[in-house]
């Protein structure tokens, strides 16, 4: 990549790992989420539903200062990790973190879709059929949502790479550690003659949140086919 | 094996109180829409949790509400066949064969695939998905789902509702032999006289939620007042077997020793079937009628005579072929001076016996 500078190429690679780490860690939270506000019926759904959507109505400075409040080292939930050795604040696993909670709402959506979208009558089948729920969950359910759950990682990572907000508001704007692809654009917007490097970086935004819609939604579309079972 | 069931349940729009014993062979659940078979299924295999009741195979108890004891689903070892199949759709004939055979304790696995495949004629089908499938060859893999998971009871849902007539003549012989080569006893849920007359071993007749009659087919069939559908399901069940194919299209059958013609049917030469006459297709004459169409004309004494609310009643008549039932009109009872004791003649026109109404073979027992 001769014709990105070594702190744009910074820039991307943190993005990467960012959102890397970011969709990896929510999934299983973001499945099981899903799983319970499809199937379950429980008191506090409503609560935990709107828990989950907020990230993506409020402001993301807002959410970004209320990470700060929680996890800097002063506060009790930030000075318990830091006891434990895991410091987010300022670091790039804020970062992650940062972007993970963004990313969770549509993660969750895509899932939750398709769940709703398997029959439960199928699953009564295969209790009938002598599987206890955990198995049914992993030879009827799983298989038929997976195109569904790919789908909401592909987005949930797109959003990641985007997020800005409550990134540079949580661990703030720091080069290889917080600086992330979206935090790089405003700095050299911010420099006289960051102009062309800026605009690199957009283009590559452009291309990476465009790659992913298109993957995201073909394999959405699979994802119906086979619920259908085609 | 006998399953035993003792269910009450309160439901918008109906209240649920049954009991009966279903013994090895097909029991029928007979009733219209809105009786509460489905209910019952559902609470036998654990679907759905009923307020009150006990179901136990033999001394294998599936649930007691009193004792608080309920089994999941998953551990009462059922073959549940559903109306809608409810094959999974990301998984090849083959792994839904084997999905409950998965599941089945090693040692109770009595089933073996490949006499089971041959059985429903599935060989062909393995390799394929069920998108790929007719709705007969659906059911006929649920039915093969179903049986090797081995279960200690077998479920059917109105397992024929969803086909057409030409689909469910393909899939009735399958339940036959599934009545007369697995000992565990099946449970199967229907609406359908035909069905009934040509599976039951035993019938459960239900009305509101309440076991209205239970008995031999050929018993509860032949009382109008258990008719879901009204008059139009009555009907006797005959044995016959199949003595010879004429060549003007029509095959003979005896009846003890009584001799009955209907168009030709698919059973070779010495089968022994099941017949329904549906009592409307069945005249009496008090002398032996002469210059008539009919072929099948049988000599024998009146039983009984019910007479319904309407202007009709069903007269049972003792044949050497076995009871007849015939619908006619009270007038025509007077007319005749029908009553127990008296001879007359029952005529049957050929057509009555539709190909629907003619089952496969009889277990000899």
């Amino acid at each position: 990549m001769g014709w990105l500078g070594p702190a744009e190429i910074e820039a991307l690679r943190l993005s990467l790992r960012v959102s890397f780490w970011a969709t990896i860690v929510s999934l299983p939270l973001g499945i099981f989420v899903a799983y319970a506000l499809a199937r379950w019926r429980f008191p506090g759904r409503q609560v935990l539903n709107g828990l989950v959507h907020l990230p993506l109505i409020l402001p993301p400075v807002v959410t970004g200062y209320l990470l700060l409040l929680t996890f800097n080292v002063q506060a009790p939930v930030g000075r318990v990790l830091a006891d434990l050795g895991v410091v987010v604040a300022f670091r790039w696993t804020g970062a992650a973190l940062a972007a993970g909670i963004m990313a969770f709402p549509l993660m969750v959506r895509a899932i939750r879709l398709s769940i709703e979208a398997v029959d439960p009558k199928l699953e009564q089948a295969g209790a009938t059929l002598g599987a206890s729920q955990p198995f049914v969950f992993v030879t009827v359910t799983l298989p038929m949502i997976l195109p569904g759950i790919i789908a909401g990682a592909i987005l949930a990572f797109a959003k990641a790479m985007g997020e800005f907000g409550a990134t540079i508001t949580f661990v703030s704007n720091i080069p290889g550690q917080t600086q992330t692809l979206p935090s790089a654009v405003y700095a050299f917007l911010q420099v006289p003659g960051g102009e062309s490097a800026a605009m690199r970086l957009v283009i590559i935004s452009i291309v990476i949140a465009m790659g992913a819609l298109l993957l995201s939604e073909y394999v959405g579309r699979r994802a119906a086919a086979r619920v259908a079972g085609t | 094996m006998s399953l035993s069931v003792q269910i009450s349940h309160r439901l918008p729009g109906i209240d649920l109180d049954i009991l009966f014993q279903a013994p090895r062979g097909v029991t029928v659940l007979f009733g219209r829409s809105g009786s509460g078979k489905t209910t019952i299924v559902d609470a036998v295999a654990g679907l759905l949790r009923p307020q009150a009741g006990r179901v136990a195979v033999d001394d294998w108890v599936l649930f007691d509400t009193e004792q608080g004891h309920w089994l999941p689903p998953h551990r009462r070892r059922l073959g549940y066949i559903f109306q809608e199949g409810r094959l999974f759709p990301h998984l090849t004939v083959r792994q839904n064969l084997s999905y409950g055979r998965w599941f089945a304790p090693r040692g109770a696995r009595r089933e073996n695939p490949d006499h089971v495949i041959e059985m429903l004629g599935i060989g062909h089908l393995l390799d394929r998905r069920p998108a790929h499938l007719s709705g007969g060859e659906k059911q006929r893999v649920a039915i093969g789902r179903a049986l090797l998971a081995s279960p200690r009871l077998i479920l059917a849902d109105e397992p024929l509702a969803a086909l057409d007539e030409a689909r469910k003549a393909e899939i009735l012989p399958y339940f036959e032999r599934l009545r007369d080569e697995v000992s565990v006893p099946i449970l199967y849920v229907t609406h359908s006289a035909a069905e009934v007359a040509r599976l039951a071993t035993s019938v459960v007749a239900l009305q509101d939620g309440k076991v209205l009659r239970q008995g031999p087919a050929s018993e509860v069939l032949a009382d109008p007042s258990v008719a879901p559908t009204g008059v139009r399901a009555v009907g006797a069940v005959l044995e016959v077997s199949v003595a010879a194919h004429h060549e003007d299209g029509l095959t003979e059958l005896t009846a003890n020793g009584v001799r009955l013609f209907l168009p030709r049917i698919p059973h070779s030469v010495g089968d022994t079937l099941r017949i329904r006459i549906p009592a409307q297709e069945v005249i009496l004459s008090d002398r032996k009628p002469e210059g008539l169409s009919a072929l099948n004309v049988l000599q024998g004494t009146v039983e009984s005579v019910r007479a319904g609310e309407g202007p009709g009643a069903i007269v049972s008549v003792r044949t050497p072929a076995g009871t007849l039932l015939a619908r006619v009109t009270r007038r025509s009872v007077d007319a005749l001076a029908l009553q127990p004791g008296k001879p007359c003649h029952a005529v049957v026109k050929t057509v009555a016996l539709a190909p629907q109404d003619v089952g496969g073979r009889v277990a000899k027992s």
